[in-house]
Formats: C-alpha cells, sequence, structure tokens
C-alpha cells in the first residue's frame, strides 16, 4: 500500500486577514508528482509557503496532515527535519554565508543521525554538482547574495538533491530559466521523485515537458477547480484558463 | 532542549568563573597621589617615568568626565571603590609550571597555554596589574624581536620606553588616557627590527579575576622598517554583581614601509567599563591595521586611530559591535590623513539585541597638504529587535578636493523571510538568526586567526540562545 504523504482537507487560509485559499482538498501519495496550474494570484504560492509554516500565513479551516501528523503542530524547522522540503520562488540572500558550509549545516540539521560523515558528504556534494553542472567555485560564495535567477535555482535544486526530501514543493521554480537550466532542473526533479512525493507549482507547461506529473490539478481562486492527468496541461497551454472559470 | 535548559547548561557568559583572590601585593581602594608613587616605587621605575605619571594624575584629577557618549553609564562609575593596582604573582614566570597553580588553572580554562603551543609566535598573560607569564619562539627572539611584558619593557630597555613613551597618545589626550599614564601595570612591549617579518601571530590576554579591579595595561609596539607583526589580544573577566574598570593604552608606530596588525577579541563580562585608547602612527608607506571586535563589556568607548603621517601611508579598521542587554558599545575609528597618497578603509558592522545599543562614532580628517588620498568608510548596523538602538556619527573633515571619499552606511533588520528561509532548510529559529549574525559579521571574522574565528563564532550562537522569544 503507498503511503499518504501529505492530506489536505477543505483548507482556507487568509494573509492580513484576507481569505486566499478557500476551501482546498489534496491528497499526495509517495512516489507521486502533482503539478498545480494556475495563474498569478490564485494563491500556489500560499499553498507552499502555508504547507511550510510561514507565520504571515493564517489556517482559518481545515487539516493539513503530514504522515499523519496534523502540521499545525510542527515549527518550520521540524517539518523540514520530517522530509518537507520547500524550493522557493524567490530565495533569500544570506550575505557572509558561504554555500558549501550553509549546505553542509543543513544536511547536519536534517537528516540528523544520518548525516553523512564528512567525506562522505564530499562525495555526495561533488556527484550533484556534476549532476546540476554547477561549477565548484559556486561553494565559497554567499548564499544567493549577488546569485542571478538562473543560480538560485540551481542551488535551491542543489539543496533538494543532498537534503533528500520525502515531500518536495517546488515554488514556480521554472521561472527565469532558460533552456539548458530548466533541463537540469527538471532532471533534478526526476531523481527526488523516484522515491518522494513531489508538489510542482508553476504556471507554464514548458517545466512539465521535461517531468512526467502523474496529476495536474488548476487552482483558481484559492480552489482546486479541476484534477486531470499530464494532458490537461496541453490544453491549458493551448486554451487558457478561462473555459474553467465559473 | 528547552530554550532554558540550553540557556543554563551553557551559562550566561562562559568565562564569568572566578577563583579565590591570593594577592601578594594589594593597595587600598581608591586613588591619591600616593598610590600613584607607590605602584612606581613598587616597580623601582626611574624617576622620568614616576614624574610622567605624577603629571598624568594631576591631570586626570582636573579633567572633567566626557560630556559626549553615554553620560548616564559614564557618571555611574565609582572611582572610590576601584583597586588600582593588584600583584598576584611575585614573578613573570616564562614556564607555565611556575605560574601559580590557581592562576595557571584559570589560563587552562581559558586555553592559552594550548593555543600558544599550536599557533602562536609569543604569549603574555596578565592577571590583573602584572603578567604572570611571558614567554617568545626562541627563533624570533634570535632575529633579535623582542616581545616583553610592559614592565620589563621599561626595566630592559628604558632609552626605547623613554623615546616613545606618550608619544603618539599623550596623557593628556583624554581623562581616561591621563588616568592609564598615572597608574598604568602591564601590558605589551614589543619591537620588531628593521626587516624582519613576524609570521606568526604572537598574543596578549588580559584576565581580570578581582572584584571591583581596575586594569590600566599600556602597551606599546614599534615595527622598524620594513618589518612586519601580527599582535593579537584577548580579554575576559568574572560575571559580578559589581563593576570593574578597564581602561588601556595602546601606542603604535610603524615606521616606513612596516605593517602592524592589531587583533582585538574584546569579551569582557558585563559588569566592565571598557574605555580604552588606542593609536598608531604611520610612517611613509606604512600600514597600520585594526581588526577590533567588541562583544562584552557593559560600556566600551573606543576608536582605533590611526595617524597617515607618512606619504602612502594605509589604515585599515575592520570593527565589529555585539551590544545585548544592558550593553552599550560606543565604538568606531578616527582617521588623520597628514600627508599624500594616504588611503584608509574603514569597515564597521555592529549588532544590537534585547535593547542593547550600539553606536559608531567616526572621524575622518584630511589635511590641506595630504593631496590624492582615499578614504572608503561603510558602516552596517543589524538590529534584531524592536528595543534595541544603533546610532551613527560619521564626521568626515576634507580640506582639499583632490582627495576621494566615498561613505555607506545602513541600518537593516533581520527580515522574516530569511528566518523562514533558513528554518525550512531544519534549523531552529535560534539557529537561523546565528547564521545570519555569524554572517554578517563574516567580513571581520575572516581577518582573525582561524581558532579566534571559530571560538568568535561560538560565542555568537551562545549569545543567539534563548534570544528569540
Amino acid at each position: 500500500m503507498p503511503e499518504t504523504l501529505l492530506l489536505i482537507s477543505d483548507l482556507h487560509v487568509s494573509v492580513d486577514g484576507t481569505p486566499i485559499i478557500k476551501g482546498l482538498s489534496l491528497e499526495i501519495m509517495a512516489g507521486e508528482v502533482h503539478a498545480i496550474m494556475g495563474r498569478n494570484g490564485a494563491g500556489k504560492s500560499t499553498l507552499a509557503y502555508v504547507l511550510m509554516g510561514h507565520p504571515a500565513y493564517e489556517i482559518t479551516s481545515g487539516e493539513i496532515y503530514y504522515l499523519g501528523i496534523p502540521l499545525a503542530e510542527l515549527e518550520v524547522h521540524q517539518r523540514a527535519k520530517l522530509g518537507m522540503f520547500l524550493s522557493f520562488q524567490y530565495p533569500q540572500a544570506i550575505p557572509g554565508v558561504q554555500v558549501g558550509t550553509f549546505l553542509r549545516k543543513s544536511v547536519q540539521a536534517i537528516r540528523g543521525e544520518n548525516a553523512p560523515s564528512a567525506r562522505e558528504f564530499r562525495v555526495e556534494l561533488n556527484e550533484s554538482l556534476k549532476k546540476l553542472g554547477v561549477e565548484k567555485s559556486f561553494l565559497p560564495r554567499y548564499v544567493n547574495d549577488g546569485f542571478s535567477g538562473g543560480e538560485k535555482k540551481r542551488l535551491e535544486i542543489l539543496q533538494m538533491l543532498l537534503l533528500k526530501p520525502q515531500l518536495a514543493i517546488l515554488d514556480e521554480t521554472d521561472s527565469g530559466l532558460d533552456v539548458d537550466a530548466l533541463r537540469t532542473v527538471a532532471e533534478g526533479i526526476n531523481e527526488i521523485a523516484k522515491t518522494a512525493g513531489c508538489l510542482i507549482i508553476t504556471h507554464y507547461q514548458r517545466l512539465l515537458n521535461h517531468v512526467n506529473p502523474d496529476y495536474i490539478h488548476i487552482m483558481i481562486d484559492g480552489k482546486i477547480v479541476k484534477t486531470g492527468e499530464a494532458d490537461l496541461a496541453l490544453v491549458i497551454e493551448e486554451k487558457g484558463y478561462d473555459w474553467l472559470e465559473v | 532542549m528547552s530554550k532554558q535548559g540550553a540557556r543554563d547548561a551553557v551559562g550566561e557568559y562562559q568565562y564569568g568563573f572566578h577563583d579565590p583572590e591570593n594577592a601578594s601585593v594589594r593597595f587600598d581602594k581608591g586613588l591619591s597621589e600616593q598610590v600613584v608613587r607607590d605602584i612606581s616605587k613598587l616597580k623601582n621605575e626611574p624617576q622620568w617615568m614616576t614624574d610622567i605619571r605624577l603629571k598624568a594624575y594631576h591631570h586626570y584629577e582636573g579633567r572633567p568626565m566626557p560630556d559626549w557618549g553615554n553620560s548616564e553609564m559614564l557618571n555611574g562609575i565609582n572611582f572610590d571603590s576601584v583597586t588600582y593596582f593588584l600583584r598576584s604573582s611575585e614573578r613573570t614566570e616564562n614556564n607555565w609550571d611556575d605560574v601559580p597553580d590557581d592562576i595557571k588553572h584559570t589560563f587552562d580554562r581559558l586555553g592559552i597555554p594550548e593555543a600558544e603551543q599550536k599557533w602562536l609566535g609569543g604569549v603574555t598573560a596578565q592577571y590583573e596589574s602584572e603578567a604572570v607569564y611571558h614567554s617568545i619562539r626562541e627563533d624570533l627572539e634570535a632575529q633579535g624581536v623582542i616581545f616583553l611584558d610592559m614592565d620589563s619593557g621599561l626595566r630592559e630597555y628604558p632609552e626605547i620606553v623613554k623615546k616613545y613613551f606618550c608619544t603618539v597618545v599623550p596623557y593628556s589626550d583624554n581623562k581616561f588616557s591621563a588616568l592609564n599614564t598615572a597608574v598604568w601595570s602591564g601590558g605589551s612591549f614589543i619591537y620588531v627590527p628593521k626587516g624582519v617579518q613576524v609570521e606568526m601571530p604572537v598574543q596578549a590576554y588580559f584576565r581580570i579575576n578581582a572584584k571591583n579591579m581596575g586594569q590600566f595595561e599600556r602597551t606599546l609596539i614599534i615595527a622598524d622598517e620594513g618589518s612586519s607583526i601580527n599582535y593579537v589580544e584577548g580579554c575576559t573577566a568574572p560575571t559580578y554583581s559589581t563593576e570593574s574598570l578597564h581602561s588601556a593604552v595602546v601606542e603604535l608606530i610603524a615606521m616606513k614601509g612596516a605593517k602592524i596588525r592589531y587583533s582585538t577579541v574584546q569579551n569582557w563580562s558585563t559588569n566592565v567599563y571598557n574605555l580604552v585608547t588606542k593609536r598608531g602612527v604611520a610612517n611613509e608607506n606604512a600600514t597600520i591595521e585594526w581588526i577590533d571586535g567588541n562583544i562584552g563589556s557593559k560600556l566600551t568607548m573606543k576608536y582605533p586611530a590611526v595617524i597617515l603621517k607618512g606619504e602612502g601611508a594605509h589604515a585599515e579598521v575592520i570593527s565589529v559591535a555585539y551590544s545585548g542587554e544592558g550593553q552599550h558599545q560606543d565604538a568606531g575609528t578616527k582617521i588623520h590623513h597628514l600627508a599624500s597618497k594616504t588611503t584608509s578603509n574603514i569597515l564597521a558592522k555592529s549588532i544590537s539585541k534585547n535593547g542593547g545599543r550600539s553606536s559608531y562614532r567616526g572621524l575622518v580628517n584630511v589635511a590641506p597638504k595630504a593631496k590624492n588620498c582615499k578614504v572608503n568608510v561603510v558602516c552596517d548596523a543589524l538590529m534584531l529587535d524592536e528595543d534595541s538602538r544603533s546610532d551613527t556619527y560619521p564626521t568626515m573633515e576634507v580640506a582639499n578636493a583632490t582627495c576621494n571619499v566615498t561613505h555607506e552606511a545602513s541600518v537593516s533588520k533581520v527580515s522574516g523571510e530569511q528566518l523562514f528561509y533558513l528554518m525550512t532548510r531544519g534549523h531552529s529559529e535560534e539557529e537561523a538568526m546565528a547564521m545570519i549574525v555569524n554572517g554578517f559579521f563574516e567580513p571581520f571574522t575572516r581577518e582573525l586567526p582561524m581558532e579566534y574565528a571559530v571560538e568568535l563564532n561560538r560565542l555568537l550562537e551562545l549569545e543567539m540562545e534563548g534570544a528569540i522569544g
């Protein structure tokens, strides 16, 4: 029996008192890739943030369970330690903190007792760098400080590979990427998707040319209005979202 | 572990322990002309030194307290309750085994003998008023490098001391330089001969152990033509409910083409007033660097200065200040461009937390005849909460148009988005804060010897424990 990773039922979320998510339900099983598509402002990024526990997002009703645990009980870093990962649309710069140090500390924090030794970590790191076509000169730079859009996204995927999440949420990871970067990012996602659940948030279909989602959900005004298989993305690409609006 | 549990386990300040006070000579509390005479007599000093001390004492007596800075804290100092001289060991030893057990134990806990073996070219350890231990590597001694505590320096090289003492910082410079000159004891005396490069850092460690102690070390470093030295100082004290006073004077002289780097990690307990005058003179093509970290103390007022006296001289000041609850770090720098083609680079970073207060007070002046100088000043302040305070008082006096001056200042708060980002990578809010803080200080930390950098990062991590309410 596949395990239920994430179970969201009738979720309502407000930011500063304004309702953004208005009754959203979703179930993700281990090993499934789900894509959520929708226009800007549909509430897609809000869903990503609320799953990771951003303090500005208030759950007004509904439940979220991750591995059977009510998420509301967990702090942000505890969610991460339990295998949840968010690839940010706009990753934050942390001046003065080197990428290499940051990756090592984060791997230690998240993989805990199962974290690799210093030597094993170097091996894993080198493999991941190679997979993503990232130079080693990346490592002494400060986290996201002065990074181009593409570099930021690569660092997000690099973190995802090293942190080995059980549930990876990717928020607009495809935006601002050139074709090559898009392909390497997609390879990273495919790698993770072999074992983990993935929730890909996007408003373009182009990333979905390179990864194969099991389900596609269309989100409009804080709700999932339609769920389908991979070909639904092509319909959206062709017809847009208007036909789905009530 | 709960936040409180973690805090209990590490303690508020890990160097706050104290040892029994076993003084061999302890003067009565309070200051008088007699105390000044007695200190000089006890040390068998030449008459000229006694005379300077007395002049300085009278200047100190007549000099009003500064009317700027944190007057409330300054006026809270009870000078009558301070012990101005305390001898805890009869001799300065050059073997740790000969240092009295309780004192050796203290320095063991501070990791000094271990550091000495691993990476230092020489060590002076001062306990209360005087050095209890001193040593220098033989190879440096063989090259003619003099590294002594200041009392020994005066005894063994009176002519050098007389030539330079009070020439960079006159006793009349300010009230606390006058006080120091009157009652100074201990500190370092260094002379590096022409062309000698001292690669391994030499270190002085200052420890106050007694209650209500006044520590007044005096340091004089002379780097002769084309030589270089890297001097590191550290300092700690026990946490008492009563206050201690640390008032040092440091004078640096960098001759033609010489380079002096002076690094400080000041980590006094938060009951120590730290009122220090540090100044160097850089001659032609010489470089003076102040790498100045202020983490501890109740009130620090310290503005390491460089007088760029010779053409092509360079000053580098990289400072950080951390102010927690009840602390005020009033720090900065003064650079005087007296000659042409002189350059200065200032980077000052401060963090305020839990109502702590950080002030940057800087003065750069360029003399009318100093042409084609370059000045670069960057001040960054980081506030960790709404209760804390940061002020910047930069003064630029540029008397000619050939000078290239840049100045940037920023005040920022740790953003919730940065914390969230790091927390999604498995770091607790406290760990995330510590990471941001260490990153903010990184331009300073990377200039320190690695062992100090690691220690400083650990220190800041401890400071962040229990920081998130």
